[in-house]
């Protein structure tokens, strides 16, 4: 059978060099870096030497850069803290109805919680994913409207959002908008049209752990509740230093060979939407030009989506799903559903890069080879063979 | 609709569209037994499915598109015996 492929890059392994620089980290920067002896002190200039890398990558000073417990809390606090600031003005988001959950989750509860369903709108979007802007327009005028949420690029399909188009219609409403890059930051170019950048270190080969939060100066943005911790950029918390140290090591290291790896993943992707179109009532769902070079999703008709993760395991294969039942709820994914699109029989790959594993290709091919034999096995186990 | 106003598109003894009761089962199997059933059906048919799964609501819609067929309606019923389901009626098409 060959060795496991691991098609699902949403936790993967550290990148190699990051994971050298983390083991390394663990001796020369554990001591709280707020702490004014020696060893501290050494703490603070490592950590100071990663945020100066993360923020260059950002095109962010690094005094704008901070961080925050995983990517879903720095997307979370994000929206929290563009809130709090518009608070005299309206408590009212706007966000794409393909948003993360820490965004959608706590937004619909803050409307639930105070009855009134205009504190969130969530905006639809098109077959491909893409946020509908007339839509996204009108919902910024409305009265109270004080900050919008949209994603770079949507983790689970891979379409990449008009963002440009999208802070635009922002700046022209006088509404801060948060982006949330937690699918993109290492993967394709960092995106520049933002008010606040929320992003995961997981995304370039980084450690689990760490989200990284981008406030521009000129962003009205802050927290409600006690101040975090002075001097800690503008969410006030303290990471763990070799955390740092090893997403700074795994972010300059993506970047020394970020063209190849986009485009050797654009390519295997192309393969694997093509082989997956060639398979009998397989649709292939999100754009396919307007996308991150890693993420392909399609869903098979007749298909019980959890049979298929346990039948390409069983193969050999690691790959998630976005069909009910496969994550442990019956609702299916938020981002398939709107998009009007199949949500049984659902596969969501996300390419590790190929530092990360290095086998990748070979995976992709096995993968590809594999795919129609594992659909018309899942197929006959529910008598849906010939419909 | 009373049974004397005119009907000009169908006759007045149009019977009830045949009912595929998906209640209580998850996906797929709730489209894989509304396509049982079109199966047997003629271009132009309606049908009924029923079902209690929130993943129809998007995967009934989503069949009709890949396969070529319309969805007419979409009705939240709560019949206290029935129990609260949703009715995806389906035109069939060629």
């Amino acid at each position: 059978m060959g060795e496991r492929a691991v098609l699902d890059a949403a936790s993967t392994p550290l990148h190699p060099v990051a994971r050298e620089t983390l083991l390394a980290a663990l001796d020369a920067g554990w001591a709280d870096p707020r702490r004014l002896y020696a060893e501290g002190r050494a703490a603070r200039r490592l950590l100071d030497q990663a945020t100066e890398v993360i923020a260059a990558g950002l095109a962010a000073r690094p005094s704008e850069v901070s961080f925050a417990p995983s990517g879903p809390a720095a997307v979370s606090l994000a929206v929290d803290g563009a809130l709090h600031s518009g608070r005299r003005r309206g408590g009212r988001l706007v966000a794409s109805a393909v948003e993360h959950s820490a965004v959608l989750a706590p937004g619909r509860y803050r409307a639930a919680a105070a009855g009134d369903d205009d504190l969130l709108a969530e905006v639809p979007v098109d077959h491909a994913g893409r946020v509908d802007l007339d839509a996204f327009g009108a919902a910024l005028s409305e009265p109270g409207t004080v900050v919008a949420a949209v994603q770079h690029a949507n983790g689970e399909v891979g379409t990449l959002q008009p963002l440009g188009a999208v802070h635009e219609a922002c700046r022209a409403a006088g509404v801060p908008l948060v982006v949330d890059a937690q699918a993109s930051l290492g993967r394709t170019a960092s995106p520049t049209d933002y008010d606040v950048l929320a992003g995961d270190a997981q995304s370039w080969g980084g450690p689990g752990g760490l989200g990284v939060l981008a406030v521009p100066e000129r962003t009205r943005w802050s927290l409600p509740g006690p101040a975090g911790e002075p001097g800690y950029g503008r969410s006030g918390h303290v990471p763990w230093v070799p955390l740092a140290l090893a997403a700074a090591e795994a972010w300059q290291q993506t970047q020394a060979t970020f063209e190849a790896e986009a485009s050797q993943a654009r390519a295997l992707v192309d393969a694997i939407r093509s082989a997956a179109a060639g398979v009998p009532d397989v649709e292939v769902v999100g754009d396919p030009q307007l996308r991150l070079p890693h993420v392909v999703t399609f869903s098979a008709l007749y298909v019980d989506g959890e049979a298929l993760v346990h039948e390409f395991d069983r193969r050999g294969f690691a790959i998630a799903s976005g069909s009910a039942c496969t994550a442990s709820t019956l609702e299916p994914s938020h981002v398939l559903a709107a998009m009007g699109v199949l949500t049984h029989g659902n596969v969501r790959i996300t390419l590790p890069l190929a530092a990360v594993s290095p086998g990748r290709a070979q995976h992709v091919e096995r993968f590809c080879a594999a795919l129609p034999e594992v659909v018309s096995t899942v197929r006959a186990q529910l008598g849906a063979e010939h419909l | 609709m009373s049974p004397e106003s005119p009907e000009p598109t169908e006759p007045p003894d149009q019977p009830e569209p045949p009912v595929v009761d998906a209640r209580g089962l998850r996906c797929p199997l709730p489209v894989i037994r509304l396509a049982q059933a079109a199966k047997d059906l003629p271009a132009g048919a309606l049908v009924e499915v029923w079902a209690t799964d929130p993943a129809a609501r998007a995967d009934v819609p989503a069949w009709c598109r890949m396969r070529g067929h319309e969805l007419v309606a979409t009705t939240e019923l709560d019949q206290g015996t029935d129990g609260a389901h949703t009715a995806y009626r389906v035109r069939l098409g060629g």
